[in-house]
């Protein structure tokens, strides 16, 4: 596929349009207390039964910060290739609504803790590079409800004052497949480093998309819009495929298009009009004055830099290059790192004589289509990675065939049996005996004259005839490498 | 004992210690004083049945070893305190009864003092004469109609009138300072980051300080040793090494250099201030130590400086008072016609102006022109402080412009207002501690006071320099107990 094949293009009669994308993701930040006060931040609990008096807001409450959130934030900048600002300032970002106790939310303005950095993602038609402009410390609002009773609303501030941070990449995705690229990366460089769980079904990943078109070709940004506050990947590319072409109907009618902050309607699959620029807040931001500067020293980051575990590109570049994997297989494996875990105990488990190949086969195919079909995630999965290279090894070194394997793994999902022990027990071992097997394929070849004659008269295709009398003769425990050279051997 | 109030703080520990009274004595006196001076309206909330109760639990199982032990204290309403209304001299907290203390306050009741009541204060402590209270105007108790300073008015007339053996108070601009001097009393405005601003309702909190108020530089030295402490839950709280201040205080500081600025003669001052300065650059000589001209130069902007910084972050710390989750609330159609009942309804004019005033210097477009600004002339006038520091001890000047006023005089003037404010928010802006010490009185007999400003935690200086001012002027204040029937 050449690179032109694969832009993203929204064609009007001549003109083709170029959309240009920009995220701010709102990751939470993993932490057991919120980022200025000791509340919990465990999901689903009661509403406002984990709120202190700073969270609500009370008077004379002072913010106090949480180190942890601060060294998750530096751990993520290290993550994304970033420069870590040794000096940053919290600020005020005053506005009034009902879930924000504080009238102003505790947010991270002129001087971020983390500055410029980059992610690598891979697309089929090769490597792309996205820059990222800053990732701040915020704190986040409560929840207001307005559907439990028609005249009131009701606020539960369990999520007020619970740390997130905010990435802002730069403006360089061009299409909603480079979007979904894009989050996932994100998501798992974080889910290696363990400074965001990445549960977007739990808010813990959301995303304001800036979206904006230019002609094909323009070097100049057109007119953007905000979409805020999509939870889900597959609404993002939603939002952008029907903003991007929004806006070139508006310039294909020769209409301007309004700066304008944005709501995506995941009913109607529509974006429409939330505010336009004239009515956005003036959010009056000015330096907490409640908090200092936040300083690190260089010491403090280095020790949190050899905290950093191997990476996703890394290690994809340690598979392809000490297991000879392709960069596809090697993706699949690295991407969740809970796979990549899975994959790496497999392989230790399978001791010298192990054939990785055959075990990656075996983890995107069996394990995954078992997976799948259960519901589960691979750090639940039934077979332990212990069981699995053992079974790995079994085909391996010609204990059973491929195809008894798959029964012995059916037979291991219930209870994370041995694979070992079942083969004993159900009698499953394969046959390797040469003698037995040329006694078998002997009688098979007496009791089919004909077909044995019609085969070396030059009908090849009965050989695989034979395979399947010999196979199914030994109940399928027979080594099908040896049934198929003494055969070729006999015939 | 019905001389048991007119002792100072000091005193009466030492009495309680000896045995020669009992924290019941000092309780019930000083309760009977406050009940027979709600003319003052020095109270919001008192507390004395609960102080008795407390004083004769004392007495059963006294604890000398407290440094305040059985002593009851009023306390400015700007402080959080468990189970009592707080109000902040404000409608918006008028039914706020908190579920805890502030650090300050709770220093005092860990050392053994029992708390007498909540004392008036201007609302949300801005104000420079106890007048935008919304529980009324305080009256000073050296003359009627007189103001007594602000914000902590309540607390100055409280002391002055002896209604309490000391208290404490806070000081944002002046709001410690400017009612001692105004008052006869002694009031001394700690470094930032000395005393926890946990718990103290914030106006503006790069500015706001607690701080003692008492009769006597000693009782102020004691009471700074019990409420100055590091606070992890403040993150502007300063862990130093700090002095056991009453104990170390001596008045011997000769070879001391103290610094006279001029540019604190400002124009249209009344002689009798500047008179007042003279005696105390003699009084300091006396003292033996020396005085040195020195030069402040940005101290002309320190007033609009602090009247953009101050009104900025106050804007912010009252958006909480939303009527969404405690205070007053006004009904409204929706949430934004509830908030602007609520905060209308809520909040008297001054408060409503500072927070327009402060919305204004934020705004996007002005925050480079105002905010911005004052940040960096704040930063100049505290290089001007640090430069000065290197040729002297400390620094000496007026407390106030000029004597108490009316009550009404200057209510309609508010910039006439804030001029009060114009030899202490210096000192605020550069975090410095000041102690205001009483020095003499005007033609009409109103107290005038001597500011003392030190280096950043040098409390222990100024309070030495303070004690030994004190033994020289020997002040007597004059009160009358005019409102007592």
């Amino acid at each position: 596929m050449s690179k032109k094949d694969s832009e993203y293009l929204i064609n009007r009669k001549d003109n083709q349009y170029e959309v240009v994308i920009g995220l701010e993701v709102h990751a939470q930040v993993l932490s057991e207390s919120k980022l200025f006060s000791t509340s919990s931040t465990k999901f689903g609990a009661e509403p406002n039964t984990q709120v202190s008096l700073v969270d609500a807001a009370f008077p004379g409450m002072l913010p106090v910060i949480n180190e942890f959130c601060v060294k998750q934030a530096i751990k993520t900048g290290i993550g994304l290739n970033a420069k870590i600002n040794k000096r940053s300032v919290f600020d005020r970002k005053n506005y009034f609504y009902a879930d924000l106790p504080q009238g102003y939310q505790i947010s991270q303005f002129k001087d971020p803790i983390v500055g410029e950095g980059k992610v690598i993602l891979d697309m089929p038609n090769g490597q792309k590079e996205v820059g990222i402009e800053r990732l701040h410390l915020e704190q986040d609002a409560g929840k207001s409800i307005h559907d439990l009773d028609p005249q009131n609303t009701f606020v539960d501030l369990n999520r007020s004052g619970v740390a997130l941070m905010e990435i802002v990449s730069k403006p360089d995705l061009r299409s909603p497949d480079e979007v979904n690229a894009y989050i996932k990366k994100l998501r798992s460089i974080m889910r290696y480093l363990g400074t965001c769980d990445g549960n977007m079904q739990e808010g813990s990943l959301r995303a304001d998309v800036n979206v904006s078109v230019r002609p094909k070709g323009s070097k100049e940004f057109g007119t953007r819009c905000e979409i805020k506050n999509v939870n889900s990947i597959k609404f993002m590319q939603m939002a952008i495929e029907y903003e991007a072409n929004r806006q070139v109907d508006l310039i294909e009618e020769g209409k301007t298009i309004d700066q304008e902050t944005r709501l995506f309607d995941t009913k109607k699959n529509e974006t429409r009009s939330m505010r336009s620029k004239e009515d956005a807040h003036d959010y009056r931001y000015f330096p907490d004055p409640d908090l200092l500067p936040l300083e690190v020293s260089e010491k403090f980051i280095e020790e949190l830099k050899n905290d950093i575990p191997e990476l996703p590109d890394d290690k994809k570049k340690r598979f392809i290059e000490e297991f000879k994997l392709s960069s596809y297989e090697a993706n699949i494996l690295v991407s969740d790192i809970d796979t990549a875990k899975y994959f790496e105990k497999v392989v230790a488990k399978m001791g010298k004589n192990k054939d990785i190949k055959l075990a990656v086969n075996w983890i995107t195919g069996e394990l995954f289509a078992v997976l799948n079909s259960k519901g589960l995630e691979i750090s639940q999965s039934p077979v332990s990675a212990k069981n699995f290279a053992i079974l790995i090894n079994l085909i391996k070194n010609g204990t059973i065939s491929g195809k008894i394997a798959k029964t012995v793994f059916e037979l291991m999902i219930d209870g994370d049996k041995d694979p070992q022990k079942i083969v004993e027990e159900k009698g499953l071992k394969q046959q390797s005996d040469p003698k037995a097997l040329e006694a078998l394929i002997d009688k098979i070849i007496n009791d089919n004259r004909e077909k044995a004659i019609e085969y070396k008269q030059g009908k090849e295709k009965l050989f695989g005839f034979f395979v399947g009398q010999a196979m199914k003769a030994s109940g399928g425990k027979a080594n099908p490498q040896l049934i198929n050279e003494i055969l070729k051997k006999k015939l | 004992m019905s001389d048991i109030v007119k002792q100072s703080l000091t005193e009466l520990v030492e009495n309680i210690k000896n045995k020669k009274l009992s924290s019941t004595d000092v309780t019930k006196a000083f309760i009977d004083r406050s009940e027979k001076s709600e003319e003052l309206n020095a109270y919001i909330t008192n507390d004395f049945t609960s102080a008795l109760d407390k004083a004769k639990k004392f007495d059963q199982k006294p604890n000398f070893n407290l440094k305040l032990p059985g002593i009851p204290m009023a306390v400015k309403d700007l402080f959080c305190t468990k189970n009592i209304k707080t109000t902040a001299g404000s409608k918006i907290l008028n039914n706020f009864v908190p579920t805890y203390e502030s650090t300050v306050t709770e220093n005092i009741w860990n050392e053994g003092a029992i708390l007498l009541g909540k004392l008036n204060c201007d609302e949300f402590a801005m104000g420079s004469s106890n007048e935008t209270s919304f529980f009324g105007n305080v009256q000073s108790p050296i003359d009627k109609n007189l103001v007594p300073g602000g914000s902590s008015g309540g607390s100055a007339s409280a002391v002055a009138g002896q209604l309490t053996p000391v208290t404490i108070g806070t000081d944002t601009g002046g709001s410690i300072r400017q009612p001692a001097s105004f008052t006869g009393i002694v009031g001394l405005k700690p470094t930032y980051g000395s005393c926890s601003r946990y718990g103290i309702v914030a106006f503006a909190s790069s500015l706001d300080q607690a701080g003692p108020m008492a009769q006597n530089v000693k009782d102020c030295a004691l009471l700074h040793e019990v409420i100055s402490s590091y606070d992890p839950k403040d993150s502007t709280s300063i862990d130093f090494k700090r002095n056991h201040y009453s104990k170390e205080l001596t008045n011997n500081i000769k070879g001391k250099k103290i610094g006279i600025p001029k540019e604190y003669r400002v124009d249209g001052m009344p002689k009798e201030i500047e008179d007042l300065w003279q005696k105390g650059i003699q009084y300091i000589k006396d003292c033996g130590a020396e005085t040195i001209d020195i030069s402040l130069p940005n101290t002309s902007y320190a007033l609009p400086t602090y009247y953009i910084v101050a009104p900025a972050e106050a804007s912010s710390n009252l958006a909480r008072y939303d009527g969404v989750k405690y205070g007053f609330r006004a009904k409204g159609e929706n949430l934004i016609d509830m908030y602007e009942r609520t905060r209308s309804e809520g909040f008297g004019a001054e408060v409503q102006r500072r927070i327009m005033i402060g919305t204004y210097v934020l705004s996007s477009g002005y925050y480079d022109a105002y905010y911005l600004k004052a940040q960096k002339v704040r930063k100049l006038i505290k290089n001007d402080f640090d430069e000065a520091y290197k040729k002297v001890d400390a620094i000496l000047t007026p407390s106030t412009p000029s004597s108490a006023f009316k009550i009404g005089e200057k209510t309609n003037d508010p910039v006439s207002m804030y001029l009060n404010d114009i030899f202490t928010v210096p000192v605020n802006l550069a975090g410095l501690p000041g102690i205001s010490i009483p020095a003499g009185h005007d033609s009409k007999g109103y107290p005038l006071g001597l500011q003392i400003i030190g280096k950043a935690f040098d409390e222990q200086k100024i309070l030495n320099i303070a004690y030994a001012m004190e033994e020289k002027i020997n002040f007597k204040n004059k009160i009358t107990d005019w409102w007592i029937k």
